[in-house]
């Protein structure tokens, strides 16, 4: 557990996984009924009160207008590298020769909280070539289809920093 | 309207089968387990997503449920890839003779 999440109050963290649960639930549910909402409301404050310290979509959220501005870029640029990433790895698996260059680089997060860790690993393991392997601290290990350059500032500024920019102003 | 989403309905599906192919054409040719992990991966969260947006045009009904598959898709897919690529590495899956580098090797090794 970081600093970050420690300072957070425990009626909060319960709070956010409780709405969280609930409105996955609805949203499973398909109607907003009683008898719905009721099971839903039980079993989330169950789940969400014996759990705490469990993360969910919103843990360690800034609500802010701020971040929710920096969330939807954040979005774009995701999908935008998700299709560009699939259409290199298509060409690279189409093409007779199999032009790779695989290798495993070290980069360097600057991101605090255990959400935003989170979320660049898995944006990093679904964009262009890149795949997490491994995380120790700030420090992440990534394996990469074509490895670009092999010290740790290149790589990061060429595989962490574009998702870096709006995640820090979203988790921090 | 609803022969237009029906249209738009096929061709995303059509998309994402394309991009499942591409996936599997992956798993066969690359040399190594984390380079298929990769191309897994990948493919197979946009083509689902894909997939997904076109029954999703066919079914319009059914959007928030698929919205939701979607959602869980693009938070345990990533998930599960890295953790098999960290176990593979961790039981010592060998690398495929192309390989230029291995930083996590190099620091395993420096550790007592």
């Amino acid at each position: 557990m970081t600093a970050n999440s420690e300072t957070q109050p425990r009626a909060r963290r319960i709070a956010v996984m409780f709405a969280t649960l609930l409105l996955f639930w609805v949203m499973l549910m398909g109607r907003v009924t009683a008898d719905v909402l009721i099971v839903g409301v039980m079993v989330s404050l169950a789940i969400a009160l014996l759990f705490p310290s469990g993360l969910s979509f919103f843990t360690e959220f800034r609500a802010t207008p701020k971040a929710f501005a920096a969330g939807i870029r954040y979005y774009g640029l995701f999908f935008k590298e998700l299709v560009k990433s699939n259409l290199k790895l298509a060409a690279i698996v189409l093409s007779p020769s199999l032009p790779i260059k695989p290798g495993i680089v070290k980069v360097r997060t600057r991101l605090k909280s255990r959400m935003g860790r989170l979320m660049l690993a898995n944006s990093i393991s679904l964009t262009p070539g890149t795949l997490t392997v491994e995380m120790e601290g700030e420090w992440l290990y990534v394996h990469w289809v074509s490895v670009g350059s092999t010290d740790v500032e290149g790589a990061t500024a060429e595989i962490v920093a574009g998702f870096e920019r709006y995640l820090e102003v979203i988790y921090g | 309207m609803t022969s237009l989403l029906y249209l738009l309905g096929g061709i995303l599906l059509v998309a994402g089968a394309v991009f499942l192919l591409s996936g599997g054409i992956g798993l066969v040719r690359m040399p190594d387990a984390y380079n298929r992990i990769q191309a897994g991966t990948k493919a197979t969260t946009l083509g689902t997503l894909l997939t997904l947006a076109g029954v999703a045009c066919l079914r319009p009904d059914w959007a928030l449920k698929l919205l939701l598959i979607g959602l869980f898709l693009l938070f345990t897919n990533p998930l599960s890839s890295q953790v098999l690529a960290r176990a593979a590495h961790r039981v010592g899956v060998k690398q495929a003779p192309q390989t230029v580098i291995d930083r996590l090797e190099e620091d395993l090794g420096e550790k007592p």
